[in-house]
């Protein structure tokens, strides 16, 4: 990887650990922990039904595991809502797309901006000057992401109507506007040409060098994982069987027969 | 691409419209509509009830929550206006409309509740209790009627400023005034942030939680400015229309009329409001003048009214199947498609030319 980043990797500022999580009686996920340092870019893999994207889910504040705690900036996220845990700086996407879908794509970031919007229902419905200066300036941040995710084209198109590829930027755009230190982005490359996860790629990497966003994404593709990722960590029947830069990864001996299949003879 | 705001949010085509239509309610209609029956029973109905149907709307085709029981919110506040224009008469009659909306705003709050924990058609009957229980209450405690045993209770004349509003003319001002003011109110929070967290949180609950949205806080706010304009709507449509005050008027007919209204007319659309209430409102109106018209009484009223259920019942599924976004949407793609032939004929026009 270049070191063209302005923001070095630092401490660790999301921390799992011990979690466990089932549903019912089926085990999702089995005592996992790991660290994600500030301002790297961490990837999950795993095979499918190892547990990935259940561990998002429990991070973001949709699942609660059952057993374990997770740290944020030293802070637990243990029995928070999702909107609660946003507000601690920890955004997403969604595994199979989570847009609004009769929204056009301004619309959509703009709820990303929520945050950051904080006006009164009164002062919308007078269109109050502080309502209308918030809506100008966040219009405003938002119009910055869509030129950067070169979406421009398709600015008030209600997003339903788009390709899957284009809809993917779409929510890339949405949890970028969140502002948040940390994004959690699940399978952000999923169905996507060679062509296109180039393109995402170079987005996530932008983000992460140049806004020092801390990135956990999640990634079947090998080739993306070990270009772009500082950090990996692999599970397997939702326990950790690997953790660290992409070439200790590329030769453990655990993850090379979790992909490839273990003769038992 | 979107035109540009030329006064405060408002696009130049915005204002133009606000303009034909102020004209047209304001200027036009008064000068034109000689009858009164124009007026107490077509136009003075059709603004309440469009009223109601915006809350509808809020709470339906916006925040994407399924309430029925629009019409127990209308009754909420036509007895709260009629009895603080009993008990407190000194407020004012602007100010006692404004409270009684606010009081059904609290009836939307208790009854948006169950929103919080189921949705679809689960909660549509969680919030029928809000239409059976308000009617109840009001026929149960004396209070609410000021112990009235007649049955039939006369509304208050309105009064503003120390002058009577009891015209036709003059109550359709004053349905009109209240009307234009809570529409623009309605379209500004629909085009701002609070209209955008309703849709997050109609459209992808998850994901709009994941964004800092809060369920609880969103649901609960649009039921409640639901309920205040049903609550308005239903306090005008008892001063103004039925003029009188009977629990019964606001039964779960009505609920299922201004379901239909923002069904029909277009849901997660303002305009569909008045569109969908105009049509629910004249089409039987339409229907009884051509059955006289046309078959001079041949056909029975009975069957007529008969006639009107199935065309609604007919018209629903079909909407649901073919437009689910309603006449609005359907105007939409009308106008659409004229101006793209427009602009195909002028460009066609301007190949020929350059050739």
């Amino acid at each position: 990887m270049p070191d063209t980043r302005s923001f070095m990797i630092g401490a660790p500022i999301l921390e799992v650990s011990n979690v466990s999580l089932s549903f019912g009686g089926v085990r999702a996920i089995t005592d996992t922990s790991f660290k994600v340092l500030q301002h790297e870019i961490k990837a999950i893999i795993g095979p499918n039904g190892a547990g990935k994207s259940s561990l998002l889910n429990c991070i973001n504040g949709i699942y609660r595991p059952q057993e374990g705690s997770i740290w944020f900036k030293g802070k637990s996220l243990q029995k928070i809502t999702p909107n609660a845990i946003a507000r601690e700086g920890i955004s997403r996407t969604f595994q199979n797309l989570a847009l609004f879908r009769r929204m056009s794509v301004l619309d959509n970031i703009l709820v990303g901006r929520k945050l950051h919007m904080n006006a009164h229902f009164l002062a919308v419905a007078f269109q109050m000057p502080s309502a209308r200066e918030e809506e100008r300036l966040n219009v405003e941040r938002c119009e910055e992401i869509i030129e950067f995710l070169e979406i421009t084209d398709i600015r008030d198109t209600p997003v339903g109507k788009l390709p899957y590829g284009l809809q993917k930027k779409v929510e890339l755009g949405r949890a970028l506007a969140t502002e948040a230190e940390v994004l959690l982005l699940d399978e952000p490359m999923a169905g996507m040409n060679v062509e296109e996860k180039r393109e995402m790629c170079r987005f996530i990497l932008k983000v992460n060098e140049e806004l020092g966003t801390t990135i956990v994404l999640i990634e079947h593709d090998m080739g993306v994982v070990m270009d772009i990722s500082d950090n990996v960590v692999v599970l397997d029947y939702g326990k950790v069987i690997g953790d660290g830069p992409p070439d200790d990864i590329r030769n453990n001996q655990k993850v090379i027969d979790a992909y490839l299949g273990v003769a038992h003879d | 691409m979107k035109s540009t705001p030329v006064f405060m949010s408002y696009t130049r085509g915005d204002l133009l419209n606000l303009l034909v239509l102020m004209v047209l309610g304001f200027v036009l209609i008064p000068f034109v509509v000689p009858t009164d029956y124009w007026y107490s029973s077509i136009l003075i109905p059709w603004l309440c009830l469009s009223l109601a149907a915006i809350g509808q709307q809020i709470v339906m085709g916006y925040a994407g929550q399924l309430a029925l029981g629009a019409a127990g919110f209308m009754a909420a506040g036509a007895f709260a206006l009629f009895n603080l224009e009993l008990r407190l008469p000194f407020l004012g009659f602007p100010v006692n409309l404004v409270l009684s909306g606010l009081v059904a705003a609290a009836f939307g709050v208790l009854f948006g509740l169950p929103s919080l924990r189921v949705r679809g058609i689960y909660l549509m009957v969680a919030t029928l209790a809000s239409q059976f229980f308000i009617i109840w209450m009001i026929d149960k405690f004396g209070w609410f009627k000021n112990y009235d045993t007649s049955g039939i209770i006369t509304a208050q004349d309105i009064v503003i400023f120390g002058r009577e509003f009891t015209a036709p003319l003059e109550m359709y001002l004053v349905v009109l005034v209240v009307v234009t003011i809570l529409t623009i109110l309605a379209i500004n929070m629909t085009r701002g942030s609070t209209g955008r967290n309703w849709m997050a949180v109609r459209d992808m609950d998850i994901a709009a939680e994941s964004m800092g949205i809060s369920l609880l806080k969103t649901k609960l706010q649009a039921f409640a400015i639901s309920a205040f304009f049903c609550g308005v709507a239903g306090a005008l449509f008892a001063f103004t229309y039925l003029k009188s005050m009977e629990p019964v008027a606001f039964d779960i007919k009505l609920s299922f009329r201004i379901l239909f209204m923002v069904i029909l007319g277009g849901l997660g659309t303002i305009s569909g409001a008045f569109i969908g209430a105009a049509f629910i409102l004249l089409f039987p109106v339409v229907l009884n003048t051509l059955g006289n018209e046309i078959f001079h009484g041949m056909v029975d009223a009975t069957i007529i009214s008969s006639i009107e259920l199935v065309v609604f019942g007919v018209l629903i599924i079909l909407f649901m199947i073919y437009e689910p976004l309603g006449m609005a949407k359907l105007w939409e793609n009308i106008k659409a498609r004229i101006n793209s032939r427009r602009g195909a004929e002028t460009s066609m026009k301007q190949n020929r030319k350059a050739d």
